[in-house]
């Protein structure tokens, strides 16, 4: 064992280093992304039992699950998006695993969410947060913090007729991130990597058109962002090996430095 | 001008009855063989002298007069099984004659029994006919008594019956019953017993209602050369009829099938209905009664309870009827009580009634009213039967 | 004249839930006949197609002529009561414990004499028109009512015995975003409902009939998907004991059939709510129903589905949704068979094309949720089971009845168009 994974198993042990979920529950009642109704739709989490201990098998209990890539806390690929189609390596199961471990910088915009619920994060607010936090290193994971993931309910969509309404990046922000600063991937609490009203800028879902059609991955649905530092972090988020997969609901993952908080 | 053929050279002898009882754990083939062996025994004959058998029985299932010949060990070169109910006896008898008179049997007995359990009235009644089943039984599951009490309803509007009419009946049909042994009802009915009796299906309350028992009647059928043979007291045949669904135009069922065929009785009897010293109708209710009362004769069409008024119906009286209780008060024994009637005929005219013996009877007027398949019966039978030397 | 019901008292904690008994339910094959006329609620009766004679009971041969041609017609339920009884005592658990029961004699304008029961507002040896009923055998029976209504005829006692009645009952009714949803709730709040419960899906996401449901005023919303097994046990197992009717009206639909679609995605969420939804319904809140069918006035009563009226054969435009549709009828059949011993009714309300945007190039005529609501609510009332609710569900219900392999052909293209 190398000098330094000792030393992270005995930050672990000891507690300096500590291990936080950025993972919503499965549960049947979590909002997905609702599209116009002739469209297909994300299938919602939904378990049934196959025995409980009882005559459909006495001392086991087991549920088969169903569910889409996209629901819940979920993993973008590359090939989720038409712009990612003919990027290599861009299924779930394609992608190196190297990817699934790497830094993390959470970009703090939960006051101007709270203020505008179709807040956009632009290249000037995160230069702005950069000279605050220094430079996004390069093939870093970038969350962008609302604290969206403690809204419930009809609040958490915010859906109204005109469709949903919850921040994200603009088209000018993801933009930046992929093309000036060659993040990993981007993540976010709410229900997509794009804003509610996403589908009315330019590109039309500029952080999945532009994320994807770069080869970057996107995180969904996260929670817990406001217990990450800035930086210094490091995220694990392996979705599913699924053979040609666009996705997959994972379990996501920070190790967080005791003094970084 | 009638056709029958008299029943000439047949008579009728040994007639026995089972005593009733209310509920029975024994089957339908233990009261069979008890009815069969008292009527042998008082004959002084032994099974394998007989070769002619007859049974009527609701509650013998799964088994027929077939499956009681090996069970009881007979023999028989003439066999027969009497689905009628109330109507079984006098059929039984008619076509048992004919086999003796036509020399196809030598000796037939002639059996009707059954048991009750528990159960088995509740258990009877559900497969008792497709048109119950369909439009009967839904209807409230009153069982006969729903039928009779819709009978009786119509009947007291039309005739202007009433209550006490019928209740007439019951109580000089109890009084007889306290003569009779083997009766179920062992207690004295009154006026006001009867008019104060719980209500069942209204107008009929409990006295109006047969009682449910296990019992068992039999009697047998041979030549009048026979009988003498053997010195056997007999009865003869004066003439016999049976009908069956008839009048089905009728909205309800206020007159009976012996109006079709009443007049051919007499005249093959030649005999009237004031020759008659008494009478065995069927009476599971006593508005049946009163229909056969007109029907046979007695009286005019609605007149029969200003006849019931005007008579005195009890052993004693000027008008015995149904001298052994009838079903009434002796209790209705399944398809027994198609031959309650027709035993106590016999042993009136044969001077072996003892206890409820009438005076110089010797020409009794028996009926049988059987199988309430839908709204009414539909088997109705009667014989006149005489003494030896009427 | 029928006194009114009144609203029952709350359940005695103390005292044991009634079994349910049940009237005989045994009949001949050509009886059932009566039956299937009254599922519709229609007064049928057997004539000989060689002399005419209407026959009753039901035969094999007619009575007349002994022709074994015996067709049953609606034939006028006129009549007059002849005989009558009521009867105080009977072997029959059920009758045992109803009694007294009047039953009659009544002749037919039509020729018969038939048995029934009778309406106690029913004058003795009056003028009464026949009702066939399912009775909680499930089975036809005949009731003689006045010639005229009178006042709240509806509460005496053997006439709601045989109907599913909803005043002073409490009605579940799935699928709060069905545009139905509303009508359906209104209606039975104005039909006397004691309590309506409503199940909403997804709450997290808004629909504009929320509202309409709200001004109806004493909605309760419960929070229930039918795709969801947990949420449905939940609910069960809150709301099974109370729920009295329940009213199945959540629908998925999309266009096409198998080639237009190319994916079974759809099929499968239309599988989901339409069949297996019916079925999580069925199995959660189904024994608890059952176990109250006979307890008292606002006793379990009704399961009633509504079925796109294709599930008797398919429309090529939307195939998919109308073979799960036949899925759901299909599974309502066997409910019918599983429910029978309790009593509890399942009545399927069908429909042709419905006033919603799923609908909307198809062309008139189409159904409001208002007709569906009624449909629903006479249904109820007079104790059905199949109800044809707008033209083109009784439309295709006759094509159906007279040949079915022409329905198909006409449904799959196969006609003149």
């Amino acid at each position: 064992m190398s000098d330094a994974l000792i030393q992270l198993a005995q930050a672990l042990a000891d507690g300096s280093v500590k291990v936080v979920d950025l993972t919503h529950t499965l549960d049947p009642d979590f909002p997905v992304i609702i599209l116009p109704p002739e469209f297909g739709q994300c299938a919602r989490f939904r378990m049934e039992e196959i025995s409980a201990y009882d005559h459909r098998g006495p001392a086991w209990k087991w549920h088969n699950i169903t569910m889409s890539e996209h629901t819940g806390t979920h993993f973008d690929a590359p090939n989720h998006w038409i712009s990612g189609r003919d990027v290599p390596l861009n299924a779930v199961d394609e992608i190196p695993v190297d990817m699934f471990v790497g830094p993390v910088v959470v970009i703090d915009c939960s006051a101007e969410a709270t203020e505008d619920e179709d807040f956009t994060m632009d290249p000037d607010f995160i230069r702005a947060w950069e000279d605050q936090h220094g430079r996004i290193p390069e093939d870093a994971w970038v969350l962008m913090r609302t604290d969206w993931s403690k809204r419930s309910g009809a609040p958490y969509l915010n859906m109204r007729e005109d469709g949903a309404h919850s921040p994200g990046p603009s088209g000018d922000g993801i933009r930046f991130l992929v093309e000036e600063r060659n993040i990993r991937g981007f993540g976010t609490e709410t229900v997509g990597t794009d804003a509610g009203q996403g589908m009315h800028l330019s590109p039309p879902y500029p952080a999945h058109f532009t994320l994807h059609g770069a080869g970057k991955y996107g995180l969904q649905c996260l929670s817990n962002l406001d217990q990450l530092p800035p930086t210094g972090a490091v995220l694990m988020a392996a979705p599913l090996k699924i053979k040609n997969g666009t996705g997959s609901p994972l379990r996501v993952l920070a190790m967080v430095g005791k003094d970084a908080t | 001008m009638s056709r029958r053929q008299s029943y000439d050279g047949v008579v009728l002898v040994a007639p026995y009855s089972e005593p009733y009882q209310r509920y029975s754990i024994e089957t339908a083939h233990w009261w069979i063989a008890r009815a069969l062996r008292g009527s042998l025994q008082s004959a002084g004959l032994k099974p394998g002298d007989l070769d002619g058998f007859s049974v009527a029985s609701f509650t013998l299932f799964p088994d027929t007069a077939v499956g009681l010949t090996q069970h009881l060990g007979l023999c028989p070169r003439w066999l027969d099984h009497i689905p009628m109910g109330g109507a079984s006896g006098v059929v039984a008898l008619r076509r048992a004659a004919r086999a003796v008179q036509a020399g196809d049997a030598d000796i037939v007995a002639c059996v009707a029994g059954d048991t009750n359990h528990i159960d088995s009235f509740r258990n009877m009644l559900s497969s008792f006919s497709r048109f119950a089943m369909d439009a009967s039984y839904p209807y409230g599951y009153g069982g006969p008594n729903a039928n009779f009490a819709l009978l009786t309803d119509r009947y007291m509007q039309t005739y202007g019956a009433t209550r006490e009419d019928f209740g007439r009946i019951c109580i000089a049909q109890r009084a007889n019953a306290l003569k009779n042994p083997g009766a179920v009802m062992k207690k004295p009915l009154s006026l006001d017993d009867y008019m104060a009796a719980r209500p069942i299906a209204d107008p009929i309350a409990l006295f109006d209602c047969v009682m449910p028992c296990a019992g068992s009647e039999a009697f047998l059928v041979m030549t009048e050369d026979e009988a003498v043979k053997r010195n056997l007291p007999f009865a003869r045949i004066a003439g016999a009829i049976e009908r069956h669904n008839a009048f089905p135009d009728d909205p309800i069922q206020l007159r009976g099938g012996w109006v079709m065929d009443i007049d051919e009785l007499y005249e093959q009897a030649r005999t009237t209905p004031d020759t008659i010293d008494l009478l065995q109708t069927y009476d599971d209710y006593p508005v049946i009664s009163m229909m056969q009362i007109e029907d046979l004769g007695f009286c005019a069409k609605g007149d029969a309870a200003a006849f019931v008024r005007a008579h005195d119906l009890t052993i004693t009286g000027d008008f015995p009827h149904n001298t052994s209780g009838g079903q009434l008060s002796a209790g209705q024994a399944g398809a027994a009580g198609g031959f309650i009637g027709l035993v106590e005929a016999i042993r009136q005219v044969t001077g072996t009634a003892g206890p409820t013996q009438v005076a110089d009877a010797r020409r009794t007027m028996v009926s049988g009213f059987g199988m309430i398949n839908y709204d009414r019966g539909v088997c109705s039978s009667a014989a006149i039967i005489t003494s030896e030397t009427a | 004249m029928t006194t009114p019901l009144t609203p029952p008292p709350r359940k005695d904690p103390q005292k044991r839930t009634v079994s349910p008994t049940q009237p005989p339910g045994m009949r001949s094959r050509a009886s059932l006949g009566l039956s299937a006329a009254a599922a519709e609620g229609r007064f049928a009766l057997q004539a000989c197609a060689e002399c005419g004679k209407v026959q009753y009971p039901p035969r094999d041969a007619c009575s007349g002529c002994l022709s074994t041609d015996l067709p049953w017609r609606d034939v006028s339920p006129s009549g007059t009561l002849l005989a009558e009884t009521t009867i105080r005592t009977s072997v029959n658990l059920y009758f045992r414990e109803r009694a007294p029961w009047r039953t009659g004699s009544v002749q037919l304008d039509a020729g018969p004499v038939i048995l029934c029961h009778v309406h106690n507002d029913c004058d003795r040896n009056g003028r009464v028109v026949i009702w066939n009923r399912l009775d909680r055998s499930g089975q036809a029976v005949l009731l003689a009512v006045p010639e005229e209504r009178t006042p709240v005829m509806e509460d005496d006692p053997q006439l709601r015995a045989m109907t599913s009645d909803p005043k002073h009952r409490r009605a579940l009714i799935t699928d709060a975003r069905n545009p139905n949803a509303p009508a359906l709730a209104a209606a039975l709040k104005q039909a006397g409902a004691s309590m309506i419960f409503v199940a909403e899906a997804e709450s997290w996401r808004p629909y504009p009939g929320r509202k309409a449901l709200e001004g109806i005023g004493g909605i309760e919303f419960l929070q229930m998907d039918v795709t969801d097994t947990s949420s449905v046990q939940r609910m069960a197992g809150e709301y099974g004991g109370k729920t009295d009717i329940l009213i199945n009206n959540a629908r998925f639909i999309r266009p096409g059939g198998a080639l237009a679609r190319g994916d079974v995605a759809f099929a499968r969420d239309e599988m989901e709510v339409n069949y297996l939804g019916l079925l999580r319904l069925a199995q959660a809140f189904g024994p608890a129903m059952c176990g109250r069918a006979a307890d008292g006035v606002n006793s379990a009563v009704a399961w009633v589905n509504i079925l796109s009226a294709w599930s008797l054969s398919n429309n090529a435009e939307f195939g998919c949704f109308s073979a799960s549709n036949a899925a759901a009828y299909s599974l309502s059949q066997n409910l019918r068979a599983e429910f029978r011993p309790s009593g509890l009714r399942v009545m399927n309300v069908f429909t042709g094309p419905t006033e919603d945007s799923w609908f909307q190039p198809v062309p008139p005529p189409k159904v409001t949720p208002q007709a569906i609501a009624r449909s629903v609510i006479g249904g109820l009332r007079d104790g059905l089971e199949d109800v044809w609710c707008g033209d083109v569900a009784k439309d295709m219900h006759e094509r159906f009845l007279q040949n079915p392999k022409i329905l198909e052909r006409e449904m799959t293209g196969g006609g003149q168009g």
